[in-house]
């Protein structure tokens, strides 16, 4: 059972401003009912760019309704140029926090609060113009690096939780990463905290996981008088041999799983399997 | 605030169940005053090994097998794993696995890390599954191969009741010399097993699933059996299952395989009422409701019903503002972003998949839950539907 907080509890039981505005000046369609939510925003502005009255529908779970509630509360009586600054982090605070898988809900609002200002002031989303990443989800490559940007994201797993993007079929993962590394500052290369697993090339893996013999493993081995040799790469299948002191040792077996296969998991690829070539 | 059980209409007997009283009644003496071993050499350790063996018996005649054919475990998982990897020990040459699409993450899980994890030695057929999420004994056929070690089957599927042929499964695989499990923990002491008249090996149970407590289940392994234990340790089962036996539960979980039986027909008649009452009256006043699963070749106590364009999670909180307990096979309900496996694989429209909401009963429901239920519903899901962007013009 999700932890919602009597603000989500209360918009989600009691939405606000249900329905579609007549004639509105602006409508914002998001989400669609395969991924499993979806929200169509619509909102009134005035003559003073004011946006002065919102209402939305939103199919979806309690999270994503009690978001687009809390949105139009927000958004009732609120400048334009404000409401174009509103983040899903703004949304998610206005409900006193959102669970963590659930922050998606919160980006959900805030993207349909921009098509609705997009379809009102005529402009071209620029988000829709990003490439897609997540196919699974339509996720573009500039609403996942506004993700991370935005909230600080350190993980794959992150930003599916906030954008979704990767929590299909699982295809996108490597190029999640990729953006994940490029957009964080000195994080490429570095471990990120979320499994690592599927789609990387043959090439690619060789290189990393050589790196992390020669960085890691090989120094850590050598402190005990062993050593460690890369032998070959098929698939998941990583053989090494093991020399020195490690050769002979009655818990090489326990080394080779324990330290080399874990190391080269954390940091290359979970499904690895290391074995000794004999 | 906590909610007491007499507050809720609980319809999720599929996730568990309550204990029923009379198997805290016969557990209270092993938690309190018989606290002996089993295995010791004393009256005080033995009397407490006597206790296990007439449960051993209680749960062997509700299986129509011999209690020598009863393994005690600690769970259904534990029963499934142990089953499926003896079963490629003991056939170390082979190393085809058969299964379906549809089964619990205790199997399902089992089989998809054994094919990525285990040195690429194992690979695995997983059966699809109809509309109605019924198989396809043909295609059954067709997978067996030379190389398969076991075949893994569920008698009744979790989320929406549908039962397999087992049987008749488990007899084309014996005569292909395969061994054949079944996760049978839906399906035990909801409707007749008579094992000793089938080719089954293997079958998994779970105490919690038939008002008896969580953490206890067992494996039925037929005599004659080629095993390879799970839980290396003690000789306790006879060697087949390591660990001081979980006494207190064993003995409830045989009490209430006896009420099992003796409750047989009220499962099939009364609660099989109930449960057709419910959904005829929801797939009737509900528009766009539609039932999941083969009408009639289910289990008596599950309905699976979808309500398109709203979402299942959105549904069950709404339920839960009245105190109703069941399950969604909706995404959000998960966890993960995406429906339910199960849904997915009978082909069930995303519109409808999100929307699902499994009801499973117990012969402790009343008419006047399924009432209330009935009364209550619609309007929830006709709330849901005026915030639907999906719903307009429908």
């Amino acid at each position: 059972m999700w932890e919602y907080t009597d603000k989500v509890q209360d918009h989600f039981i009691n939405p606000r401003n249900v329905g579609e505005i007549e004639n509105a000046d602006g409508v914002g369609n998001v989400g669609s009912i395969a991924c499993g939510d979806a929200l169509r925003l619509t909102i009134r502005v005035d003559e003073n760019q004011v946006i002065t009255d919102a209402k939305f529908k939103t199919f979806g779970c309690a999270s994503a309704i009690a978001s687009s509630s809390m949105l139009t509360e927000m958004l009732k009586g609120m400048k334009l140029e404000d409401a174009k600054k509103l983040t899903n982090d703004d949304i998610a605070k206005a409900l006193g926090g959102l669970p963590k898988e659930k922050m998606h809900c919160s980006v959900m609002g805030r993207e349909a609060l921009e098509a609705a200002i997009a379809d009102y002031t005529g402009a071209i989303l620029p988000m829709a113009q990003g490439e897609v990443v997540c196919e699974c989800f339509g996720v573009t490559d500039l609403e996942i690096i506004r993700a991370i940007r935005e909230n600080a994201l350190t993980s794959v797993e992150d930003i599916t939780h906030f954008t979704k993007a990767g929590g299909g079929c699982g295809k996108c993962e490597g190029k999640l990463r990729a953006l994940l590394a490029e957009t964080v500052e000195g994080a490429a290369g570095e471990p990120t905290g979320a499994p690592k697993k599927k789609r990387m090339t043959t090439l690619e893996k060789i290189k990393r996981i050589e790196e992390v013999i020669e960085r890691e493993i090989k120094p850590t081995l050598k402190k005990d008088g062993g050593d460690i040799q890369l032998v070959d790469v098929d698939g998941d299948f990583v053989t090494v041999s093991l020399r020195g002191a490690c050769a002979n040792c009655y818990s090489s077996r326990t080394t080779l799983k324990e330290y080399v296969e874990r190391k080269l998991r954390e940091q290359v690829l979970e499904s690895l399997i290391v074995e000794e070539d004999k | 605030m906590a909610v007491l059980p007499d507050q809720v209409i609980y319809m999720d007997n599929n996730a568990t169940t309550r204990i029923a009283p009379e198997v805290v009644d016969a557990m209270m003496p092993y938690l309190t005053q018989f606290y002996g071993n089993p295995s010791s050499m004393y009256t005080f350790g033995g009397q407490v090994g006597q206790a296990l063996n007439k449960a051993r018996q209680e749960i062997a005649d509700l299986l129509g097998a011999e209690p020598g054919e009863i393994v005690f475990t600690s769970c259904g998982t534990e029963s499934d794993s142990t089953a499926i990897l003896s079963a490629l020990q003991t056939n170390p040459g082979k190393n085809h696995l058969v299964t379906t699409k549809v089964e619990h993450p205790a199997v399902k899980n089992l089989c998809d890390n054994l094919e990525s994890f285990t040195g690429r030695k194992h690979h695995v057929t997983r059966l699809p599954v109809a509309a109605d999420g019924t198989l396809d004994l043909q295609r059954f056929k067709e997978s067996l191969t030379d190389d398969t070690a076991i075949v893994s089957v569920m008698w009744a599927n979790n989320e929406t009741g549908v039962l397999f042929p087992v049987e008749e499964m488990a007899e084309i695989a014996r005569e292909c010399g395969i061994l054949f499990h079944t996760d049978a923990v839906q399906a035990v002491g909801k409707i007749p097993i008579k094992l000793r008249e089938t080719a089954i090996d293997f079958l998994s149970l779970s105490g919690h699933k038939l008002h008896a407590p969580k953490g206890v289940g067992v494996l039925y392994v037929r005599k004659g059996t080629p095993y390879i234990p799970f839980m290396n340790g003690g000789h306790q089962e006879h060697g087949r299952r390591g660990g001081t036996e979980n006494v207190a539960s064993i003995v409830g979980l045989g009490r209430a395989c006896a009420l099992a039986a003796e409750k047989m027909a009220e499962e099939n008649t009364r609660v099989r009422a109930l449960r057709d009452k419910l959904e005829r009256g929801l797939l009737g006043t509900i528009p766009k409701s539609l039932l999941n699963g083969h009408p009639s070749q289910r289990l008596p106590n599950t309905a699976n019903i979808s309500f398109e364009y709203v979402e299942g999670e959105a549904i069950l909180l709404h339920m839960n503002q009245h105190n109703i307990c069941a399950s969604s096979g909706s995404a959000c309900t998960s966890g993960s972003l995406e429906p339910s496996h199960v849904l997915r694989a009978m082909g069930v429209p995303f519109t409808a998949a999100h929307g699902s909401i499994r009801f499973s009963l117990s012969i402790y429901n009343t008419e006047q839950e399924v009432d209330f239920v009935l009364a209550t519903l619609p309007g929830i899901i006709a709330k849901l539907r005026t915030l639907s962007p999906f719903w307009e013009d429908k």
